[in-house]
């Protein structure tokens, strides 16, 4: 039973910590930026979540509708925040070096920071009201919220549906080719800047409803990007910086390996996804999967 | 029998190197004599520069043995082959770009100095002259507190060779000196080279595509083609060899290479 | 024989010390505490800067700054330690020989990857403190105020000393920095940030320089640790944790990489920011240490925002 429980356990935070890295390796693999602020970009969809959903159940509509809220919630941080941070910030930094566009990624996170506490305050919100929506999940031993079940659904949809848009479809096969050599596919006449603006703009919709579907099962409050910068970084150095698999892979293993500590050493259960990501960079530093990328002889 | 005995520095002796299916250096038998200038020449990949990576420490053969003053350099690496005498320029300069000239002079000669000093300051008076006097030789002196950046590509192709006579090296590659550099600089910028290196006891072999620039500043020259030498003598023989002008340098004998 | 470089860079350098304990004796307590955190933190950059001139950028000092806190914070509460530069030599020693093990692994790295593996060993650490019950979990634990030189030192007179300890201490190894800076290795050092391989070329280990920088760079984060410690009373585990190892990147970018004096202007700017806009301006010295830094990387000329030379201007040299 014990084992079953990890398993649940396991694949449910792993379904978050995909959908959470899901974005931040696309960034990565289209404009080869590791990007601090993508912690900053889901707490914001928390937050904006949060306003939705109030919004939305003082408006009268019932609970159902907050779900949509919280896409919308996702889609309007992308659509504004996007913008300005990539046409604003990052274009003057594009062709520095890659440890530089880091630095400038926590430049913004740290304008972000501040930024969220000065929207929203320091006090923390509850978006009570998605949360049950899908009732309880019982088992002999354990109780399970469902909507914990529908990350796993969410996280299985994301994966499937950015993996088939970038490879069925003639605009994915573009993005391909700019993640491949940016150089080359610029050769071929494709607007890499415009790919570029896209991409990230996708990114961030991608963490921003990581955080707004998130936000049903944890308070909002500061100090919610900073963990979860950390934490992603692992997942996408573990699976491979740019690789969608490696996204997948990387949070199963972080998601068993901390479920599995939870629940046997309970002392371990936050240094073994740091300890595996150091593994994993000392001994195959590219990560699991590597993106498929040009090599420049 | 002569006099005076003439050394040899560098011996190669059954240089085998592939890579997968191209041989890029097949059974390369070389004796390179202290004091000669030595050109390599033949067209791209045809094997001078894997030559010149295996003697640098860069590349490892895959069969035979290079010797040094009789000492076996195989299986070294850059910096233990740099330590025994060996130095190399670099066809696009490899300099440190936001330093000045003496700077670049400075970390040549603490880099030969052995191991790497915490309490001696980099700007010693004494290896200030010491980088001063090599400078000159180059004619770079009014260079000197420049930075790299802001220097043209010339006068860093020069930088580049000082750096690498910095160490007093016993056997000195360079790899295209005159790559990259307008017609008419070419023959004084090799005069200047020629002239410096004259002053320093030094065995020379450098790349090149010029054969004008090969015939007047090399006693000998050793053709390459296909991974193989097919040529090895003074510079009118080698130039006038059948095969030499079918692979090497065109039909007629040129001014120019066909690369 | 010494040289006169170092001579008159020691010279330079007790100057300053001696300037910084006349001034501290006509500072009120607060500005005293300020001061004294900001030589601590800035020490702690200072290392980051040894580490950038060599070209890397260590995203993870919290993990020596805490092993330096915690070794010193350990001797005080149960070995009975309490004389603070003894304190101050356990904190740099321990940091070192917690870092030793990674130094040959990490001078292998470069860039984000360099970055990354350093940011992971911190958050290993930060992991294992948070559970660690025995060391007071994430709340952390308090050690009683240290001594020196046998004297107790009184409350109100113990921020004083506190101060005049720190500023000898950093002092001196900011002199002693300064050597190393414009030493042959310093040079070889700044060489390797531009063109490593012509450096490996010319004869001197690459990855030799980096790894005694990041040695360097762990005795001075311990020492940092332990000064903090001291000036706090307190330890936790956010000293690992990966937004405090940013502060001390975001100082080591601020100063730039070729004045020693500049990593404690900028350290103390950012300690009197981080004051000042809590009392008056809550939720924003982030804000506006963010915007600084974007100007800093954009506009400031070589070696305070332009850190990094392309690595693609050298490619090429290897056919």
């Amino acid at each position: 039973m014990l084992a079953l429980t990890i398993l649940i356990d396991g694949i449910i935070y792993a379904s978050w910590l995909f959908i959470v890295a899901l974005g931040l390796t696309l960034v990565f693999g289209v404009l080869k930026i590791l990007n601090i602020a993508h912690g900053s970009f889901y707490a914001v969809g928390a937050y904006t979540a949060a306003s939705f959903v109030a919004w939305s159940v003082s408006l009268g509509f019932s609970p159902a509708w907050s779900l949509l809220a919280m896409v919308l919630a996702a889609v309007a941080v992308a659509l504004l925040l996007a913008p300005v941070v990539e046409k604003g910030v990052l274009r003057f930094f594009y062709g520095r070096d890659e440890v530089v566009l880091v630095l400038v990624t926590y430049a913004l996170f740290l304008i972000l920071e501040d930024a969220t506490k000065l929207v929203w305050g320091p006090i923390p919100y509850y978006v009570s009201e998605p949360y049950m929506l899908f009732g309880l999940v019982e088992t002999k031993t354990m109780s399970y919220v469902g909507y914990d079940f529908t990350l796993i659904a969410f996280a299985i949809v994301c994966g499937l549906g950015v993996w088939w848009g970038l490879n069925k479809t003639r605009t994915g096969k573009i993005v391909l080719a700019v993640i491949h050599s940016n150089e080359i596919a610029s050769s071929m006449g494709i607007n890499v800047t415009r790919v570029c603006t896209w991409a990230f703009m996708f990114g961030v919709f991608l963490a921003a409803l990581a955080g707004a579907m998130t936000s049903p099962m944890i308070s909002v409050q500061p100090g919610l990007a900073s963990g979860v910068v950390i934490v992603s970084f692992a997942v996408v150095i573990i699976g491979g910086l740019g690789s969608i698999q490696g996204a997948a892979i990387g949070a199963v293993i972080v998601g068993l390996a901390r479920a599995l500590a939870v629940h046997t050493w309970p002392a371990a259960e936050l240094f073994s996804i740091y300890v595996a990501m150091a593994i994993v960079l000392m001994f195959r530093p590219e990560g699991l999967f590597q993106r498929v990328q040009a090599r420049k002889i | 029998m002569t006099n005076f005995q003439v050394s040899t520095v560098l011996s190669a002796r059954g240089v085998h190197k592939s890579f997968g299916a191209v041989t890029a250096a097949e059974d390369i038998n070389i004796d390179i004599l202290a004091g000669q200038r030595v050109s390599l020449i033949g067209s791209n990949g045809a094997g001078k520069t894997t030559f010149v990576n295996m003697v640098t420490g860069y590349l490892k053969p895959d069969a035979g043995t290079i010797e040094l003053n009789g000492k076996t350099i195989v299986g070294l690496g850059p910096r233990q082959i740099s330590a025994l005498g060996i130095a190399r320029s670099f066809q696009i300069p490899q300099l440190a770009l936001e330093m000045t000239a003496l700077d670049n002079m400075l970390v040549a000669a603490a880099c030969n100095d052995g191991p790497l000093s915490v309490w001696r300051p980099a700007h010693s008076p004494a290896r200030i002259e010491r980088a001063e006097a090599l400078l000159e030789k180059f004619d770079l002196i009014a260079h000197i507190n420049r930075r790299v950046a802001e220097l043209p590509g010339g006068v860093r192709k020069l930088l580049d060779i000082a750096m690498a006579l910095t160490g007093e090296p016993k056997l000195l590659l360079l790899d295209e000196p005159t790559s990259g550099v307008s017609v008419d600089e070419k023959f004084p910028m090799m005069d200047t080279i020629s002239t410096a290196l004259s002053s320093e006891v030094v065995t020379v072999l450098f790349v090149e595509h010029d054969m004008d620039i090969v015939t007047n500043y090399s006693d000998r020259v050793i053709a390459f083609y296909s991974g193989r030498v097919i040529a090895d003598d003074k510079p009118d023989t080698v130039l006038d060899n059948d095969e030499v002008q079918l692979y090497v340098t065109g039909s007629a004998k040129q001014g120019h290479s066909t690369c | 024989m010494m040289d006169e470089s170092i001579i008159k860079t020691s010279r330079m350098g007790a100057l300053l010390i001696a300037l910084f304990l006349l001034v501290g004796l006509v500072m009120p307590k607060w500005l005293l505490f300020l001061s004294t955190m900001a030589l601590s933190h800035g020490i702690v950059s200072l290392g980051i800067v040894i580490l950038m001139r060599g070209g890397v950028v260590s995203f993870g000092q919290g993990f020596v700054f805490a092993a330096g806190g915690y070794a010193t914070a350990l001797a005080s509460n149960h070995l009975g330690v309490t004389d603070a530069l003894l304190m101050v030599l356990i904190g740099g020693f321990a940091a070192t020989l917690c870092a030793l093990p990674f130094a040959p692994l990490l001078s292998r790295y470069r860039g984000i990857f360099f970055a990354m593996l350093t940011l992971a060993i911190s958050m290993v650490l930060y992991g294992i403190l948070v559970k660690t019950q025995t060391l007071g979990g994430s709340d952390g634990f308090n050690v009683s105020r240290p001594t020196l030189f046998g004297q107790e030192i009184a409350t109100e007179e113990s921020n004083w000393l506190l101060y005049n300890l720190a500023v000898v201490v950093v002092g001196v190894l900011a002199t002693l920095a300064r050597i190393y800076a414009d030493s042959v290795r310093g040079l070889v050092s700044m060489a390797i940030r531009e063109n490593e391989l012509r450096v490996e070329y010319l004869g001197a280990s690459v990855s030799n320089t980096i790894g005694t920088n990041f040695i360097i760079a762990a005795f001075m984060g311990g020492v940092g640790g332990a000064l903090t410690l001291m000036s706090l009373g307190h330890i936790d585990p956010n000293f690992s944790y990966w937004t405090t190892s940013g502060e001390f990147v975001f100082v080591a970018i601020l100063a730039g990489h070729h004045s020693m004096l500049a990593v404690f202007v900028g350290s103390f700017v950012v300690e009197i920011v981080r004051s000042f806009s809590n009392l008056y301006f809550p939720n924003t010295w982030q804000l506006a240490m963010g915007l600084f830094l974007l100007v800093v990387i954009r506009f400031l000329p070589r070696g305070l925002g332009s850190l990094w030379i392309d690595r693609n201007r050298n490619k090429g040299g290897e056919q």
